[in-house]
């Protein structure tokens, strides 16, 4: 018998197809669209027509064979149409003009990858700094305010309305979409780069993964950073940030028991850790080394990669974990650095040394509300023997943290303390 | 696009410099309009009185008043402007930057309401 396709099958292949499509080339096609406009609101919005008509369109008459360009052309008439109904004639022009690389890039079926650029003018040094990471998400990936908003722990309307802000002083502003010339690069890329590590920390938070939007969130910075990786193959700095978020992300099965308890590094079961990204890490890292130009994320992912080879083998190797967090603070002056220098510090020249370090960051009054701060403290004071001292860190550390899985861990370290 | 370039400074830095000094700062900011016009870049650009010679209007409580005085007071104070046609906010971005202004106070860049 001739298999016929019937109507939900085609209905359920044209929607396989569509989100196939969103999936991988969203913010090309916005980055497309947007280019010359600077328009990213309504790039976004003329896409987002164009494939709800897609789903129309396609059961009817069959999947196009370039879905892309397909997409791109109506979106051009809808947003044409969009901007006819606004009265906003001068933009009419500016997509209208746009047909011509169109049409060739539907001819040869490539669509020119401007997802770089768009990148780059949204981590611009003139958008607030806090939002180029939901802007990157939202413009790149196709996020919604939502999904954005709950990861980044604010409410969805006034995360929609700075999106909104931004996106209207890219367009206002005049802010191009262009990659940056080589002088200026690595300072521009290393902003892009921060707001994908932002992104990925913030995905991070949520150890368990039990929110599916922040467990998202880490596998989209991962998507991002490999695109970056991608695209800029000759920046070390890029790689770097790559080998660091797969070497974290290795890690995330064994960071909690099965009864969801915080499980520390060197006690973890590294039978759980994913091996294929460890190795695929360290590939990197070797392939950013080798270009000889050290940054702070090939610096932290060395670090990772430090740690997982002293878990592995039980080569003691603290010597070398701190000269890498020397080579850290000589880049920039964290105090977070400084505290996991301190802590380096305890495992090689003892608790007290290590206790004596922390005492002098003691006077930075950002780190009177730091959990890992006072959880340094209490570890290394616990070690000294100074409970009293230790029991009142842990109670600021325990106040401190919102994780309940650390919190009870922490609870735990402290009530094992000797009266 | 075109760019207004706002140069806010210390009105008393310039009074404070020696007559070669500020012959200096003239022929830096000479240089500096001559290298916007050879580029194709400027508009118009204008330096403005002291701020002691500012008159402000302003209503309140539904009157219209008229003030002896700026805006606002404050450390740097709006000194000129240059207005500038660029193709992007890096390109106005690098000529604020080259601004003799930058030097020694703040420079604004604002994109011009196109109509």
């Amino acid at each position: 018998m001739a298999a016929t396709i019937s109507g939900d099958e085609r209905n359920l292949l044209a929607r396989n197809m569509a989100e196939a499509v969103a999936r991988q080339s969203y913010g090309k096609l916005v980055a497309f669209l947007a280019a010359r406009t600077r328009d990213v609101a309504a790039a976004e919005d003329a896409l987002s027509e164009a494939f709800a008509s897609a789903l129309a369109d396609w059961p009817k008459n069959g999947c196009p064979a370039n879905p892309e360009g397909w997409l791109l052309t109506v979106a051009r008439r809808k947003a044409i149409d969009m901007l006819r109904r606004r009265r906003h004639e001068e933009t009419v022009d500016e997509w209208q003009t746009m047909s011509d690389s169109l049409e060739a890039a539907e001819n040869n079926g490539q669509i020119p990858d401007q997802r770089l650029a768009l990148m780059f003018a949204c981590a611009h040094p003139a958008i607030d700094a806090s939002i180029r990471s939901p802007l990157i998400l939202q413009v790149v990936l196709g996020l919604d305010a939502k999904a954005i908003a709950s990861a980044f722990l604010t409410s969805p309307a006034a995360m929609g309305k700075r999106l909104v802000r931004a996106k209207e002083k890219i367009k206002q502003a005049g802010i191009p979409f262009v990659i940056p010339e080589k002088e200026e690069l690595p300072g521009r890329l290393d902003v892009v780069l921060d707001a994908i590590y932002a992104a990925f920390a913030e995905g991070w938070t949520d150890p368990a993964g039990t929110d599916a939007t922040r467990r998202d969130l880490t596998e989209e910075s991962l998507f991002l950073a490999r695109l970056v990786t991608d695209l800029l193959p000759q920046e070390p700095e890029a790689l770097g940030l790559l080998a660091l978020m797969l070497h974290a992300e290795a890690r995330r099965r064994a960071r909690r028991s099965e009864e969801g308890e915080f499980v520390p590094l060197a006690q973890q079961n590294i039978e759980l850790w994913d091996s294929g990204m460890i190795r695929e890490a360290e590939d990197l890292l070797k392939r950013a080394s080798a270009m000889g130009l050290l940054g702070r994320y090939q610096l932290e992912a060395a670090l990772q990669s430090a740690h997982v080879h002293r878990v592995h083998t039980g080569h003691w190797n603290w010597q070398e974990v701190v000269q890498i967090y020397d080579a850290l603070l000589g880049i920039s002056s964290s105090p977070v650095v400084a505290i996991n220098r301190a802590l380096a510090i305890a495992e090689l020249d003892g608790a007290e040394a290590g206790l004596k370090d922390l005492q002098q960051l003691a006077a930075d009054p950002r780190l009177t509300e730091y959990q890992p701060y006072w959880a340094a403290r209490a570890e290394l004071l616990a070690k000294t023997g100074a409970c009293q001292e230790a029991r009142e860190a842990y109670d600021i550390a325990i106040g401190l943290e919102s994780d309940a899985a650390v919190r009870r861990f922490l609870q735990g370290r402290q009530s094992a303390l000797k009266l | 696009m075109q760019y207004l370039l706002l140069l806010y400074a210390d009105e008393a830095g310039w009074t404070k410099m020696s007559k070669a000094e500020q012959e200096q700062g003239y022929a830096a900011y000479m240089a500096y309009t001559e290298a916007l016009k050879k580029a194709g870049a400027l508009k118009s650009s204008n330096r403005l009185q002291p701020i002691a010679t500012a008159t402000t209007i302003r209503t309140t409580n539904g009157k219209q008043q008229v003030l002896d005085g700026p805006y606002v007071e404050s450390k740097e104070q709006l000194g000129g402007y240059y207005l500038i046609d660029v193709p992007d906010l890096d390109a106005a971005l690098s000529w604020a930057s080259r601004c003799p202004g930058a030097g020694h106070g703040i420079v604004e860049v604002r994109p011009i309401w196109s109509m």
